[in-house]
């Protein structure tokens, strides 16, 4: 039997990838589910974080610092396996989907934050001085300025995250990586962990081109 | 007359820094007061309070007969009845022209888009640049875009206009045409508080030169007056510094 027929077995490829698919199919959800609700709290706690009273700031640049110290296997695990000691049971998948939305929203919170920095103060003037409130200055003027400069470092972030699903087969949820050892232990061979680990280069590798190119494409500040 | 601003023992800190010393001053409605004064006399800070971009601590100040308070309801109201135009123009730059102008009548007075465009494409008329309404900010030059501050705002209708150093960013062949614009401005009896180095205007426009140094009103008086014979020795000092170059 030579290299190519262990690592590459074209049968067992053949047979083990609807099983991979379901897997991806995991997996993708997982990630969308993660990136959706990661952003939307890095927003809340950045917004927290820049215009609240003092307490609520302090709490919230501690979250994002415990948040990026810990690492996510560890948040995951101790969500899966340590909050049922406090009678709060969370599925595999939900686990997964609640650890990796706390950190990305750590990380989406500092991103964020820097966006909205980074428009001008004289913005935030003018707008209220037409006497538009708080949400709608928020929502009309400075956020949507802030987005060009969110988006590349928010890109790299939700690729990322994506990676970190593969940490959900810890918690025996049926992603990618789970149901490629599952097969791997099924035929007694390494193909299906080859094919997996193919399938993610296949998703992630023009992500993290995507992400190149919106860095190189849009963040640069408005002419003024 | 109706006090349009009222200003009464006004006092601001900076920390420990006395920005504004008892400042008492009165607007008549329809009046035309230039501001002046060396840099750092308080002058900016004045007029930023009056809609609120600043805080005060001790005083008070009236507009319109609502009192300027930043944590109350009123200061929306305040703000919509005073428009502001800034040293850096402050246009929305991921916005058109014509949105910049359409975005407070809308959101603010509740206009239908089709009102407020209207609206903003007669006032782009009035400051002489209708046909710049489907540009970005970026696209156009400085003069253009502090003629489009002043369109931005004159669309909320104001009953009153501050202007913070308007001209001061600009290069020197563009403060013409948006001096062009605040003279017709005033001639239509708009009410408006300038801070301005811009002493041939003050003399063609103002009702009243206000000089301020170190926090303080040193002296008021009708442009003629004020150029000619200076009541005070600061006013006089600054008045020859400025002509001198």
């Amino acid at each position: 039997m030579n290299a190519l027929e262990i690592f590459f077995n074209p049968d067992i490829a053949a047979r083990a990838f609807p099983i991979l698919l379901r897997g991806l199919g995991m997996t993708l959800l997982l990630g969308v589910t993660a990136i959706v609700f990661g952003t939307l709290l890095g927003l809340a706690i950045a917004l927290v974080r820049l215009f609240a009273p003092l307490p609520f700031r302090l709490l919230a640049a501690g979250y994002t610092d415990v948040m990026r110290a810990l690492p996510v296997l560890v948040v995951l695990i101790l969500i899966y396996y340590a909050l049922p000691f406090a009678g709060i049971v969370f599925s595999s998948f939900t686990a997964a989907a609640v650890a990796l939305s706390l950190v990305l929203g750590a990380y989406s919170a500092e991103v964020m934050r820097a966006g909205i920095q980074s428009v001008p103060h004289g913005q935030f003037e003018a707008a209220s001085s037409l006497g538009l409130g708080f949400v709608r200055s928020m929502q009309k003027v400075v956020l949507p300025q802030a987005i060009r400069l969110v988006i590349p470092p928010q890109a790299s972030n939700c690729v990322s995250i994506i990676k970190d699903t593969s940490l959900a087969s810890v918690v025996a949820m049926s992603d990618l990586l789970k149901q490629a050892t599952d097969a791997q232990a099924l035929f007694a061979n390494p193909t299906p962990l080859m094919v997996a680990a193919l399938i993610y280069l296949a998703i992630l590798w023009p992500l993290v081109r995507l992400t190149g190119w919106l860095e190189h494409h849009l963040q640069r500040a408005y002419q003024r | 007359m109706e006090a349009a601003v009222d200003i009464r023992n006004l006092d601001k800190w900076f920390g420990k820094l006395h920005v504004l010393k008892g400042i008492n001053l009165g607007v008549a409605s329809g009046e035309r007061i230039v501001v002046c004064g060396p840099s750092g006399s308080g002058k900016s800070t004045l007029i930023r309070c009056i809609n609120g971009l600043e805080e005060y601590q001790a005083g008070s100040i009236d507009v319109d007969g609502m009192r300027v308070q930043k944590k109350s309801k009123t200061i929306t109201a305040i703000r919509s009845e005073v428009g502001m135009v800034f040293q850096h123009f402050n246009l929305f730059p991921h916005l058109t022209v014509l949105e910049n102008c359409t975005l407070a009548p809308v959101y603010v007075r509740g206009l239908k888009p089709k009102e407020a465009e209207d609206l903003a494409m007669h006032f782009l008329a009035k400051v002489k640049i209708p046909e710049q309404a489907r540009k970005y900010p970026g696209q156009l030059s400085g003069g253009q875009q502090q003629r489009v501050a002043i369109a931005r705002s004159l669309c909320m209708r104001p009953r009153i206009m501050l202007f913070d150093e308007p001209t001061s960013a600009l290069d020197p062949e563009m403060i013409k045409e948006v001096l062009d614009t605040m003279i017709a401005l005033a001639t239509e009896g708009m009410t408006m508080l300038c801070v301005t180095h811009e002493m041939g205007f003050a003399r063609k426009v103002a009702d009243r030169i206000v000089f301020m140094d170190h926090g303080e009103i040193v002296e008021q008086a009708p442009p003629a007056e004020f150029f000619t014979s200076p009541a005070s020795a600061r006013a006089r000092q600054f008045l020859d510094q400025l002509l001198r170059h």
